[in-house]
């Protein structure tokens, strides 16, 4: 029977909603699985079984249900679930949303297919991250220290620079290893046709394409097939990392378009919303995406992640960043007060953290002194802050000689340390250097949080 | 056996049919693979089931078959050290088995070894009357912990056969003749169905505080043996630290470990840390004592609201044992949204926020699991199982259905704070919004462990710690200026009491664990300063001075010196010294 499903088409639409077509009669279906619309016009779209019952299917179709009827659809269940066809042929190549080939180059021969939904991996076969990756940003290597194998989100809003920050990560970021080889898998959903070529053209300007494999799913893409494209790109990256021994970045941007596809499909079928109209699956859902990163036995490869997403109207607690941010591990959040400034990358600090910074910090890894300085640098720069929202009620002139050295090690700090060039890379030590050069604007006494034979060893004497 | 046939299929929830004779939480196989569910609703001859894999594949017309038993778990040796999924799978031995760092679905692997044979030592001889819950054997199952054998509830008579020697779980270790007559074989290893707890004799009050070295807890909020914990934080303020911190370090027997829906990567460092770290009580590794249940995020939804139960199941036979057990839960948010999920596709009239009407009662069942007991059985083994809950509230709001329903039931409250997790002041815990309904119950005994001024030292200080929020308010608005001599003391001493005592950096060698004497000295000697400051302030020292002492920074470094270096040679100079200087800044007001 399921040879011969593959072959009967059905003409028994009953209803369409939304992204969802419900099909009825249909014999021998399979939950998941994939199905094949015929448009009354001869077009082929993708969809899959998201419920079904006796005789009754519920399809989700991806490229949406424009222009579809309930009389003149035909569709076809295939009997497969959703899968990719990887090889390392995909590397430095150009696909859409669910993995066609829009660079103009010939189809992808598969080495095999692989299925894009994956399989939980085992706790037991995990191992910690802990290989430092220098981002040469140093907002990020200082502070909000990045491992192979981590999930580390940017928290962005609309109109910053996340898209810029990206690419210099992609392009810069590298274990201080000798002999390994990398890879980056980018997955971009939503995306304006401006932002598809300026990743494009800066992935093909500065080389970074060689070694990258491209899915674009764009605004004008059909929203459901977002649904697709950061599991399809996880897969790829499974398959670089995990077979191919590669360590693999995955870049995915925007998240938050991803997650208004995941609302609307879940409106179509009015289930019962979690908060604010996103599906009460939404958690699982995301982690489903997230927990796809790691560090595991017996394999060379790993998969580290940098999600990107635009929190709705810069609110850290709007359900997208909130559930993310409880399946991270850690966050950098871009700033729009620092963007003002003219502060290139605005990363706020403050709100931002790595949790597996101090399995990438300190000596063998970056430098005995690097956990020390920056708990300082953090506190210090705390202090500032705390004392600029002080000067805004009470006046400068109430202010003590050590507040104005924090409040000036503040400013400092964001102009120096914070900011750097769209093209400057840092090395670990210029960062760690440049930490202990502003600290050098504090009183000595005021360096608690180092041990007195790092500061003799490290500050610079004045 | 009942075989029915499949109707519907929506993720995780799978409709049969010709389920007559099924009952309710009853175990089925879900089509042609096989998978593992549980049957969570019948009506007539339908079914409702939850399946704990993923169901991608299956089709209507495949078949349901039951197995007539309910969820259960098997209880003997060969649980500690494990790791289980929620549904008491072993991942260790499923990756063996699959050779894959995946877990595939479909996999039977049982949760206790068949083929490992246990040194099975007899402690009854033929003859002797034993009923439900006395021990008739131990296993040295791991370097601290002594396995009992029970005789299984229910069964009462005199022992006919006794055995000793190496046996697998499945052997026969004794028989026991019942007064009907029967012969009933005991093996080592028994079932339970992880929805109904298992009974105890009878509750004993939560008098004994369970010591977990972290200091905001023991001294401020502390938990009794038996007691339940709830810890409700946004995301990254501090619950799974805390949790890890508490199943370290506090003075449980044995530690089950919950990660329900949470972090791979979690679990991974638990698995990898445990075994190394040493179990100060014992001088074992931690692992030795542990039981780890992993069901992370991306595992499948329904072994995750099965996992707590799993998880308590264990818990409480260890406690029929005679043992002191701590269970932790990260994060209890992704149960009840493992619930929500499944009775949002029941189509089940939803309560708040989406989430089941039974949400409050399955809370309420969970909690009421916990307790210090007198354990079934005719000897007097006393045994506890405490309960610690994390909670993950939406946006960090207390006011969401789980958190105020967990508050409404625990009777401690660690509330995480991002504001502090955000300034570092970790552990995270606000000092103003926690709280403890033990403390009364538990005074008695840090007052014969400490010191008979225990309780007094704590109020004062958390009356410090109060006072000083309003302070800081008016600060805010006036400057520190404005406040009177008094006052600045109080504002120092309390900046004191949050950065040299409430302050606790899990991952400082030695301050991770502050043992409960040297909790109660570095107490005394922060409120000693505070008494002596006040003193000379009074009589007429301006508060700057104070600032300046040396023995500030010597306060500031009590909590990096090992306990014994502590209380012998450093605490009595500490007190000398505030005492001395003080006493000059008098000379020279
Ligand atoms: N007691 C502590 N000592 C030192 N650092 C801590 C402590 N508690 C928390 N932290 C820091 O805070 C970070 C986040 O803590 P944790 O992972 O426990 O948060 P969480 O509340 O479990 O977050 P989530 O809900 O996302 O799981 C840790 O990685 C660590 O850096
Ligand atoms: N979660 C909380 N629980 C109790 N009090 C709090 C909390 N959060 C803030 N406070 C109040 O705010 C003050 C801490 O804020 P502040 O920014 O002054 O901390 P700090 O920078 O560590 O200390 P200082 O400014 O004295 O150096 C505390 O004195 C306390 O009264
Ligand atoms: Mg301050
Ligand atoms: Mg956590």
């Amino acid at each position: 029977m399921e040879a011969l499903n593959k072959f009967v088409e059905y003409t028994s639409v009953s209803s369409i909603a939304g992204p969802l077509l419900i099909v009825e009669g249909v014999k021998g279906v399979a939950y998941g699985e994939i199905v094949e619309i015929i448009t009354p016009t001869g077009e082929r779209r993708t969809g899959q079984v998201l419920e079904i019952s006796e005789d009754l299917a519920v399809v989700q179709v991806f490229e949406g249900t424009t222009g579809l009827s309930t009389d003149k659809t035909r569709v076809r269940f295939t009997g497969e679930t959703p899968k990719i066809g990887v090889s390392m042929e995909m590397l430095g190549r150009i696909f859409d949303g669910k993995g066609r080939p829009i660079d103009g180059g010939p189809e992808i021969i598969p080495e095999k297919k692989m299925d894009i939904y994956g399989y939980p991996l085992n706790p037991v076969s995990r191992r910690t991250p802990e290989d430092f990756i220098q981002t040469g940003i140093s907002a990020i290597d200082g502070p909000n220290t990045l491992v192979r194998g981590q999930k580390l989100p940017i928290f962005s809003g609309s109109g910053l620079p996340h898209n810029q920050l990206a690419v210099q990560i992609a392009r810069q970021a590298k274990v201080r290893k000798e002999g390994e080889q990398f890879a980056v898998v980018f997955a971009a959903m939503g995306i304006t046709s401006e932002e598809a070529n300026f990743f494009m053209e800066e992935f093909r300007k500065t080389g970074a394409l060689e070694k990258a494999v491209v899915f674009i799913n764009r605004a004008d893409d059909p929203a459901i097939e977002r649904i697709l494209t950061p599991r399809i790109a996880l897969t790829t990256a499974e398959y670089l990392a995990f077979e191919k021994d590669m360590h693999v970045l995955v870049i995915l941007t925007d998240m938050t378009n991803y997650c208004e596809a995941l609302r609307e499909i879940s409106a179509a079928r009015n289930e019962i919303p979690g908060r604010r109209g996103y599906p009460a699956y939404m958690y699982t859902d995301l982690a489903t995406i997230y927990e796809r990163a790691g560090r595991v036995k017996g394999k060379k490869g790993t998969i580290t992640q940098l999600p990107i997403l635009t929190m709705p109207h810069d609110d850290i607690t709007h359900p997208i960043p909130d559930l993310t941010g409880y399946i991270t591990e850690g966050q950098i959040v871009l700033s729009r007060e620092l963007h003002r400034k003219g502060i290139y990358p605005p990363i706020d600090i403050l709100p931002s953290l790595s949790r597996l910074a101090s399995k990438g910090q300190g000596k063998g890894k970056t430098r005995e002194d690097h956990p020390k300085v920056m708990s300082q640098v953090y506190a210090a720069y705390a202090e500032g802050r705390n004392l600029r929202d002080l000067v805004a009620v009470v006046g400068e002139e109430a202010l003590t000689e050590r507040d104005r050295a924090y409040l000036k090690f503040a400013d400092e700090f964001e102009r120096r340390f914070v900011n750097q060039g769209k093209d400057e890379e840092r090395s670990i030590e210029e960062t760690l250097d440049l930490a202990w050069e502003l600290l050098t604007i504090l009183p000595r006494e005021e360096l608690k949080r180092i041990p007195e034979e790092l500061i003799e060893k490290y500050l610079p004497k004045k | 056996m009942v075989v029915g046939k499949i109707a519907k299929i929506s993720g995780p929830v799978v409709v049969a049919d010709g389920m007559k004779g099924s009952k309710m939480y009853e175990v089925v196989r879900v089509g042609e693979e096989k998978l593992t569910g549980e049957i969570i609703q019948l009506r007539g001859d339908r079914a409702v089931i939850q399946v704990y894999e993923e169901t991608t594949g299956i089709k209507p017309g495949e078949p349901v078959e039951g197995t007539g038993t309910p969820l259960s778990v098997e209880l003997g040796p060969g649980m500690l050290r494990a790791i289980y999924d929620g549904i008491q799978r072993p991942l260790t031995e499923i990756e063996t088995k699959t050779g894959s760092i995946f877990i595939p679905r479909g996999v039977t692997v049982p949760a206790l070894p068949r083929d490992v044979k246990w040194d099975f030592v007899p402690t009854v001889n033929e003859g002797d009357y034993v009923e439900g819950g006395d021990v008739i054997g131990t296993v040295k199952e791991t370097k601290p912990i002594v396995h009992k054998i029970l005789v299984p509830l229910g069964i009462k008579g005199k022992i006919k056969e006794i055995k000793s020697g190496k046996f697998t779980v499945e052997d026969t270790v004794a028989v026991v003749e019942t007064e009907e007559g029967e012969e009933k074989e005991i093996k080592m290893m028994q079932k339970w169905p992880v929805r109904k707890p298992r009974p105890y004799r009878e509750k004993l009050p939560p008098v004994i505080p369970l010591i977990t070295g972290t200091r905001v807890i023991d001294t401020f909020f502390s938990l009794a043996k038996g007691g339940t914990a709830a810890i409700p934080g946004p995301f990254g303020s501090g619950k799974t630290v805390t949790q890890q911190q508490l199943a370290k370090w506090s003075d449980a027997d044995v530690v089950v470990y919950i990660g329900c829906g949470e972090r791979g990567n979690e679990m991974t460092e638990v698995i990898e840390e445990f075994p190394q770290l040493e179990d100060r009580r014992t001088g074992s590794k931690l692992i030795d004592r542990t039981i780890l249940i992993a069901n992370t995020s991306n595992m499948p939804v329904a072994a995750r609201e099965a996992s707590i139960y799993t998880g308590v199941t264990i818990a409480e036979y260890f406690r029929d044992m005679g043992y002191g057990v701590l269970l932790t839960a990260d994060s209890t948010s992704r149960w009840a949204e493992a619930m929500r999920e499944i009775a949002g596709r029941l189509e089940e009239m939803p309560g708040e926020e989406g989430y089941p009407a039974y949400l409050a009662s399955r809370l309420a069942q969970f909690y009421e699991r916990a307790g210090r007991v007198k354990c079934e059985g005719s000897g007097d083994k006393e045994g506890f199982v405490c309960i610690v809950g994390a909670v993950s509230p939406p946006g960090g709001d207390f006011s969401e259905p789980v958190t105020s329903n967990t508050l409404r039931i625990v009777k401690v409250f660690w509330a995480l704070d991002a504001n502090l997790a955000r300034r570092r002041h970790f552990p995270a815990i606000n000092w103003l919004q926690s709280y403890s309904l033990y403390i009364d119950d538990v005074t008695p005994w840090w007052q014969e462990h400490t010191g008979p001024d225990w309780r007094e030292l704590r109020d004062e200080a958390m009356r410090l710690l109060q006072k000083e929020a309003q302070l800081q308010e008016i600060v805010q608005l006036v400057g520190p200026d404005a406040l009177p001599d008094k006052e600045r003391v109080i504002l120092e001493v309390a900046r004191m009491l949050r950065e040299d005592f409430l302050q606790q950096d899990a991952f400082d060698e030695v301050d991770t664990y502050c043992p409960p004497m040297k909790q109660y000295m570095m107490l005394k000697i922060i409120m000693t300063f505070y008494r002596k400051a006040l003193e000379v302030v009074e009589k007429g020292v301006e508060p700057q001075k104070i600032l300046k002492v040396s023995v500030k920074r010597d306060i500031a470094k009590m909590k990096y010196i090992p306990e014994d270096k502590f209380l012998k040679e450093v605490a009595p100079a500490i007190l000398e010294k505030i005492e001395r200087e003080l006493e000059a800044l008098l000379e020279n007001p």
